[in-house]
């Protein structure tokens, strides 16, 4: 302790500003704190394996990694297009693109059954053609996810994309290589880390849906009841077992946070 | 003979800017656009490239039309026979010196294994034959300008453009990737563009020099030519002589209101007038007696200029006087003295105006 009331010789922060910043803290831990101290720790491996469990996991992990894979093969094209295409109404497509990540997932899911239910504009067509329906099925369940992980990915990769050096992408041309060409060995190379990151939000993201793909999708186990969906279940029927599927989230969660740590969410 | 590039560059950027050159390089020629910062060199280049498009004028190599915006041709920069090492190089960071050199020829359809055969052998020829599987953040600056320069030559491009090649090297680094580029170029078969700010680039490494000020050229030739004879500050400051403008009538120039030099040359009409800050000798008191033009003048600034002291005058005319530290030291030189300025006639140089 120095003179002036400074902490290793710095001033120390103004109680205005700490007393809120501690309070935030705690709001935001708490939680999470009474989901460690209320979980049954003794019958906790009993409760994890049990099939019930298995099924929910096995299907959200499934479901929620090919959303992905579909949001990469649509999302990187779709950010290159908003970040190097200068075309008319990018901005209000720019604006469209994001309109999943502010409209409450029960809508989504309104509005898929509208779009995809057997009566729907396209789901009509699909039934009448192939005699597909996606409603309570599992590539519903994907679809819904995919809807409202969508934009996150957009978002990161097209960020990258404008960080991203364009210059580099004349440097390709300069040598032969055409846009196709400069994407494939040079921008997608440059902008990797960043797809990595929208990815993994976008990961994320699919995992923890519930409104949309409950409204869309239904609560069927086995076929549509993903994590999300079994916790809210199994809040009406055992408590105890909420609460253990709820760690299993927690902990999927916070392993995606400790890998991006690095990359998004910590700024230098 | 015919050239192999021949372009009329014209490019606007709104209001402001206005490129409008005229360029012909022949095969194995080497030509460096020196100009200024914002004069337009950089457009130039990057028009010809195919990053930016011409408003007007035309671009064709080896008689191939290019680029002709009358009359709606267009080449997309990967399809011109074209090689550019940009200031900065702009290596892949992701790929290794070998794949950035293989890069052009596996983009012009290669196979794989002969691409990188053709890439070991640029790099060999730059002398990086041990650095090719190193990752361009592992390669020292003049390392990485001849990985670039490599990459750029491994298409056997019909032109090659540099951009500021040396600029971004250290000044012991500069001196040697110098010399070896200077090597280089003598060998490339096609035609060579440098665009540079550094008079000495310039002349070390090109066989011509166009001058470009404000989107014009202002002047263009040979080296010789061009040191002995400026025809514009720029270019004066670049080569380090006194310049002026005026009307000359048998051996006198009369310079703006009426200040008169005597010269050497018998000239009539509009003409340059220009001699060495070493020609110039600075007295105390006005000199006599001798043949010497001489004004009164007011010293502005002395800076340190090689082993001498560079004195900048104003008065008739600006001019700026080398001296030793010697004399300066005898005539107590500060800024804001007045002294008296002298050059002989015969240290003059008068050319005429007009014309190239």
């Amino acid at each position: 302790m120095t003179r002036n009331g400074t902490i290793g010789g710095r001033r120390r922060p103004p109680i205005v500003l700490l007393a809120p910043a501690v309070l935030a803290l705690t709001f935001l831990v708490l939680p999470l704190a009474g989901l460690l101290v209320r979980a049954p720790w003794s019958s906790l491996s009993q409760r994890l394996t049990e099939p019930a469990v298995l099924t929910a996991l096995r299907l959200s992990l499934q479901t929620a990694t090919i959303a992905t894979i579909v949001c990469v093969l649509l999302g990187v094209p779709l950010a290159w297009l908003l970040a190097r295409v200068d075309f008319p109404g990018r901005r209000v497509v720019r604006a469209l693109v994001t309109v999943p990540l502010v409209l409450p997932p029960v809508v989504g899911g309104v509005a898929l059954l509208l779009v995809f239910g057997r009566k729907g504009l396209v789901g009509s067509w699909l039934y009448e053609t192939f005699g597909v329906s996606l409603p309570f099925t599992t590539t519903g369940v994907v679809v819904a996810e995919a809807f409202v992980a969508m934009p996150f990915l957009v978002i990161a990769v097209e960020g990258a994309l404008r960080g991203a050096d364009t210059r580099y992408e004349e440097a390709a041309a300069t040598l032969g290589a055409g846009r196709w060409t400069a994407f494939r060995r040079v921008t997608l190379p440059l902008v990797a880390p960043g797809i990595a990151a929208g990815a993994l939000l976008c990961w994320a993201r699919a995992l923890g849906e519930f409104g949309a793909t409950i409204t869309f999708a239904g609560n069927f186990p086995g076929r549509t009841q993903t994590m999300p969906l079994a916790v809210y279940l199994a809040l009406e029927v055992d408590l105890q077992d909420a609460i253990v599927l709820s760690l299993i989230l927690l902990t999927v969660s916070v392993a995606i946070l400790a890998s991006l740590r690095d990359r998004w969410i910590n700024t230098p | 003979m015919t050239p192999l590039l021949d372009a009329h560059l014209v490019v606007e950027h709104g209001d402001a800017f206005r490129l409008d050159i005229e360029l012909s390089i022949a095969a194995g020629e080497v030509v460096a656009l020196l100009g200024p910062n914002g004069a337009g060199k950089t457009t130039a280049l990057r028009g010809l490239a195919g990053l930016v498009p011409l408003h007007a004028g035309h671009i064709s190599i080896d008689g191939r039309v290019l680029d002709a915006p009358d009359r709606r041709l267009w080449t997309p920069t990967e399809r011109r026979p074209i090689g550019v090492v940009f200031q900065d190089y702009l290596l892949f960071p992701h790929l290794t010196a070998l794949d950035n050199v293989a890069f052009g020829p596996r983009s012009h359809g290669v196979p794989r294994t002969a691409a990188r055969a053709t890439a070991a052998a640029w790099l060999a020829r730059v002398g990086l034959a041990d650095l090719a599987r190193r990752k361009p953040r592992h390669l020292s600056g003049g390392q990485a300008q001849r990985v670039a320069l490599a990459r750029a030559l491994a298409v056997d491009p019909a032109v090659l453009l540099l951009d500021e090649p040396l600029a971004a090297l250290d000044a012991r680094t500069r001196l040697d990737t110098r010399a070896e580029l200077q090597r280089h170029l003598t060998e490339h078969p096609g035609a060579t563009l440098l665009v540079t700010h550094d008079p000495i680039d310039a002349l070390v490494l090109a066989d011509r020099l166009v001058i470009v000020e404000h989107g014009r050229v202002v002047q263009e030739g040979d080296a010789a030519t061009i040191t002995a004879r400026p025809r514009t500050d720029y270019v004066a400051r670049l080569v380090g002589l006194n310049l002026y403008r005026g009307k000359a009538h048998d051996h006198t120039v009369t310079i703006g209101d009426g200040f008169t030099l005597a010269v050497a040359d018998v000239l009539d009409g509009d003409v340059f007038v220009a001699f060495a800050p070493t020609a110039v000798a600075l007295h105390p008191h006005r000199p006599d007696g001798s043949p010497r033009n001489t004004w009164p003048a007011e010293i502005t600034g002395i800076q340190r200029h090689g082993d001498n002291l560079r004195v900048q005058l104003t008065g008739p005319i600006v001019a700026a006087a080398d001296i030793t530290p010697a004399a300066a030291a005898y005539l107590h030189l500060a800024p804001g003295q007045r002294v008296w300025a002298a050059v002989k006639a015969t240290e003059t140089r008068a050319y005429p105006a007009a014309g190239a």
